[in-house]
């Protein structure tokens, strides 16, 4: 009846997980029933979890985001501290556990912290930065946030029920074959990655066809922000990457479920076919997440220099370099795999082709502040760490594609400071960077510069005290994943590197703290004018937040920068531009779809995880259902009056109009 | 890559795949597209069955002479029945195609490029044995 | 959404857009067509790309016969011949049920989406009887890794084909209940897209699979 599952899939004998589990389940449920009491159930239905607003939608994914960051971060904590303790000594977390932690870690900071957090700014962003009112498909956009947010329901349902998988971040069979890994670890793993995987698809089929298909009137490939182009690149690399790992994953179930032998060592089966097919996924992710940041610090450096960004257009062609250079350095992840050194050599030229373009965004960036008037705002401070830590890991990494130095290095604490060099220093920081350069514009009101840039230090100075030590251990052959060691010059750099996670601590502290400021003092960091940055962009030309149309009537696009340009003319002549005639606006209506389905998903993949094939039926059918249902809607649109328009663009007008006076002032 | 009016920056005349106008006259037209089209895949389809298992040619060619005539019959596909062409009208879903054919060579050569290399590079299992002994 | 895409429309036609709504209702009806096209094409693009890594893996594993039957030994010519023709005809069925929706033909509509349906189904009952086939010859999917590849890679497809009969029965349902709208056309014309692209895909596997494997 209920498959594999049992009591005995409470793991009671793990009080670390359990505890830490029902706390967070007791914490949302706890917040659940708030809510209810309080009578914000309904307010929460209507505008967030049936909104198919692209910006209520982008909200929702970077917060999802952070949440899960704080349950990647625990990990992390548990981690260093294991590992500082556990010098000729068992230490506090048993082997077993310290598996699952580690693969917890891994999956969830890349999949379920750094995608969801970029995919947020590119929902919030993008469309206002383009000019339109929302994304093409705007019920599937709701649809891929909540099936997003079943994997990383069933992940942290593992913590309570049953266990994780115990093979690192990517399970490389044989040992995530069913034969040495037969608990629902695995499992748990590939179902939610398998649903969470579709949601990011349909997100990047969503973001190829608004950037494609979808401006404003006048805004040319060529005059599109760079956030834009980063979000095509990153949005076509989801296209074309993700139904590789889905592919990849479906075998590794068909081996588990029903005894193939793709990656068996049995019947002719191959083991390091998974690693080949992984890779093909795993790397162009890597770019999927950095190029939005590239696009976040783009947009951030350009604006807090007071210029337009140098070299626009080399900076595109890198960009889209980028794009099909991805998909030819996979090999790198495996070179000590056993092929030869025509293989070897071919994928670490390759790689070390594709730091080419990378190396030309870097120095548009420094081209962009000479000369520039820089302000120094937490976005830019971000940035401006970025840099400099970027090219640190952008360097190890190119150290790290050559086969014979990569043989030395490999499995190595090198390589796991490497890529959180790139990923906290690259994706993390330009994450931080759009959270605090547009959170005015997703929610009216500043945040407080003065914590902002606190917690920055924090984060600076904590990485590099986590990860420098790290470098350090690998030269001296410390292994990655080691649950306890002997070797007496290690302790002391592992302690550095303890210390350092407790700094970034105090900067997420910081960083909480911030955003519960700003929320108290709200009124006093009321962003009026909509443009708070003294932006370049079209989504600083509307209010903030913006209304659900986004612009009353369409912006016309006539040069490059666009917003900056109007603002100039605008302040040479004193005046705001002619009220356009408004006229009505269709909306596309909110949505459960994307909520129900993905209710259903949860119970899909909760029962084929744990083999209870009747739920697993049902669960399916139930969201064929939705869909037919959803299709059989024959009003998906309301109408908002050209009167209703007009009251909200002239409030705004008027805020802008006080905001110009004030800045013709100032001049 | 333009970024003109003209050029990549087509809304309007932009086609979707297997768009086309509805006009009643035009069914006719339609269909005899279809019917080319099948005429077509099927004669390429029947030669590849033939070749298969064809003993009069030089036997290498034959797989390379079945990709080649895959490949025809897939064009075929994409031209008569999901009416992609090269008009700029349709530049947007052509440049997806390609990028999406790249992706597709690279992973499946790649792969066999990557695999058999490594194949080659490892001790026959017979000499494993061997040594074992 | 709509809007947007009006004025996006109307505008780089040169006309001024204000006020212009209604004339150019039609306008817009055909740019929501081209993006639910554009969108579903990136889609598909996405199911091939999907495809390629099953075929890598066929490609890589289908020597691997473990000391069991190969593809020589199992296939059976005809019945690909068979399979390959009821798809195709189906493909062709189903451009034609595409001009019938245009048509606004009730009988071309019904009659050819029957047609297609019916030469998916025969498609399908022909491909199980192949793997019932061969399982009860002992060559199912566990016995080797090219076995493995090879059900995989043929039982992908026909999963695919199962769903796009379920989908090609919910439109037909859907043009019963609510007629040749504009939101049920899109979806023709996806369904469409969707059906022609699995032939292009059959055409890979019979090739690759089938005709490489009796070439050999």
């Amino acid at each position: 009846m209920l498959g594999k599952l049992s009591w005995a899939a409470i793991p009671l004998d793990q009080p670390i997980p359990l505890l830490a589990g029902c706390l967070a389940f007791g914490i949302v449920g706890g917040i659940a029933v708030y809510v209810v009491l309080k009578g914000w159930a309904p307010y929460l239905w209507r505008e967030w979890i049936t909104s198919v607003d692209h910006k209520h939608i982008g909200v929702m994914y970077v917060f999802l985001a952070m949440v899960m960051l704080l349950r990647g971060f625990t990990d992390a904590i548990m981690m260093r501290s294991q590992q500082a303790l556990a010098f000729q000594a068992p230490g506090y977390l048993p082997p077993e556990h310290y598996d699952q932690i580690f693969s917890a870690h891994g999956t969830l900071m890349i999949l379920f912290v750094a995608m969801p957090f970029m995919i947020g700014l590119i929902n919030i962003v993008v469309p206002l930065q383009l000019g339109v009112r929302d994304v093409a498909f705007p019920t599937l956009n709701s649809v891929s946030f909540w099936l997003t947010a079943t994997g990383a329901l069933l992940i942290n349902l593992s913590l309570v029920i049953g266990e994780f998988a115990h093979t690192g971040w990517l399970p490389y069979p044989p040992l995530s074959e069913f034969a040495y890994s037969p608990g629902v670890g695995v499992d748990y793993y590939l179902w939610s990655l398998q649903i969470s995987g579709v949601g990011t698809l349909l997100t990047g089929v969503n973001f190829v066809t608004t950037i494609l298909k979808i401006r404003a009137p006048g805004m040319t490939y060529m005059r599109m922000p760079i956030f834009c182009w980063t979000a095509l690149g990153s949005s076509l690399l989801i296209v074309a990457a993700f139904p590789i790992l889905t592919a990849t994953l479906a075998m590794l179930l068909l081996d588990r479920y029903f005894g193939f032998h793709f990656f068996t060592n049995e019947a002719g089966g191959n083991p390091m076919m998974f690693m080949n097919l992984i890779w093909a996924w795993g790397h162009p992710e890597v770019y999927i997440l950095i190029l939005p940041a590239f696009g976040v610090f783009s947009e951030v450096v350009s604006t807090f220099s007071g210029k337009p960004l140098f070299g626009y257009r080399s900076m595109v062609a890198a960009t889209m370099a980028i794009c099909i250079l991805a998909f030819m350095v996979w090999l790198h992840h495996f070179f000590t795999m056993g092929a030869g050194a025509d293989v070897n050599a071919f994928f670490g030229v390759a790689t070390m082709i594709i730091a080419v373009p990378t190396g030309v965004k870097v120095f548009n960036w420094l081209f962009t502040m000479y000369g520039g008037r820089i302000t120094y705002p937490p976005p830019m401070m971000w940035a401006i760490g970025f840099i400099v830590t970027f090219v640190i890991g952008g360097m190890t990494g190119v150290l790290l594609a050559v086969p014979p130095a990569d043989f030395v290095l490999h499995n190595s604490l090198f390589l796991v400071a490497h890529f959180h060099n790139v990923v906290i220093g690259g994706v993390l920081f330009g994450a931080f960077a759009g959270y605090t350069f547009w959170f005015p514009k997703a929610f009216g009101f500043r945040l407080r510069e003065d914590l902002g840039i606190a917690a920055f230090w924090c984060w600076f100075v904590g990485f590099y005290l986590a990860f420098m030590p790290l470098y350090v251990l690998g030269f001296m052959g410390m292994t990655r994943r080691m649950q306890h060691y002997d070797v007496p010059a290690w302790h002391p750099w592992l302690l550095v590197a303890a210390a350092g996670v407790v700094v970034i601590l105090a900067g997420i502290g910081l960083q909480i703290a911030q955003l519960v400021v700003s929320v108290r003092h709200r009124e006093q960091l009321r962003d009026t004018t909509g443009d708070p940055w003294n932006g370049r962009s079209l989504e600083w030309s509307t209010s903030s937040p913006p209304p659900a149309f986004n612009f009353a009537a369409l912006p016309r696009i006539e040069e490059d920068d666009a917003y900056w340009q109007t603002k100039q003319r605008a302040l040479r002549q004193h005046v705001l531009a002619d009220e356009p005639a408004y006229t009505d606006i269709e909306l596309p209506r909110n949505s459960a779809t994307g909520f129900v389905s993905a209710f259903f998903a949860s119970f899909l993949g909760f029962a084929l995880i744990w083999h209870i094939w009747w739920l697993a039926a049902l669960s399916f059918l139930g969201a064929f259902v939705t869909f037919v249902a959803f299709a059989w809607r024959d009003r998906t649109e309301y109408r908002v009056s050209a009167e209703e328009v007009a009251r909200i663009d002239r409030e705004n007008r008027r805020a802008r109009r006080a905001a110009l006076a004030h800045l013709g002032a100032a001049e | 890559m333009s970024d003109t009016e003209t050029g990549l920056h087509l809304h309007d005349s932009d086609l979707a795949p297997g768009d086309e106008r509805a006009d009643g006259r035009e069914i006719a037209e339609g269909i005899r597209g279809y019917l080319v089209g099948l005429g077509l895949a099927t004669l390429i389809t029947v030669v590849a069955f033939i070749v298969s298992g064809t003993s009069l040619v030089w036997q290498p060619s034959i797989p390379i002479a079945l990709v080649v005539l895959a490949i025809a019959q897939m064009g075929i596909h994409l031209v008569f029945f999901l009416h992609i062409t090269t008009g700029a009208e349709s530049l947007n879903n052509m440049l997806a195609l390609m990028f999406g054919l790249l992706i597709v060579v690279l992973l499946i050569v790649g792969s066999l490029w990557i695999m058999t290399h490594l194949n080659h590079n490892m001790m026959p299992i017979e000499r494993i044995i061997q040594m074992q002994h | 959404m709509s809007i947007a895409l009006e004025d996006a429309r109307i505008d780089v036609g040169r006309r001024s857009y204000l006020g212009l709504r209604i004339e150019h209702a039609e306008r817009s009806l055909a740019s929501k067509r081209v993006i639910s096209g554009f969108g579903f094409w990136i889609f598909l693009l996405s199911d091939i790309v999907m495809f390629s890594a099953f075929f890598a893996a066929y490609a890589v594993l289908s020597g691997e016969t473990a000391g069991g039957p190969s593809g020589k030994d199992l296939f059976d010519l005809n019945r690909v011949a068979l399979e390959t023709a009821c798809l195709l005809l189906s493909s062709f069925a189903c451009g034609v049920a595409s001009i019938g929706a245009r048509a606004r033909s009730d009988f071309m509509y019904y009659g050819a989406m029957t047609a297609t349906a019916l030469l998916g189904a025969a498609f399908l009952f022909l491909e199980i009887r192949e793997f019932a086939g061969m399982i009860a010859l002992g060559a199912g999917p566990t016995r080797s890794a090219f076995l493995t590849s090879f059900f995989a890679l043929v039982g992908c497809h026909g999963l695919h084909v199962t769903l796009g009969l379920l989908w090609l029965l919910t439109m037909m349902a859907q043009v019963f209940a609510k007629g040749y709208r504009a939101d049920i056309m899109r979806r023709v014309l996806c369904f469409g897209l969707f059906w022609h692209t699995l032939d292009i895909i059959w055409v890979g596997i019979f090739t690759v699979v089938y005709l490489m494997e009796l070439a050999k």
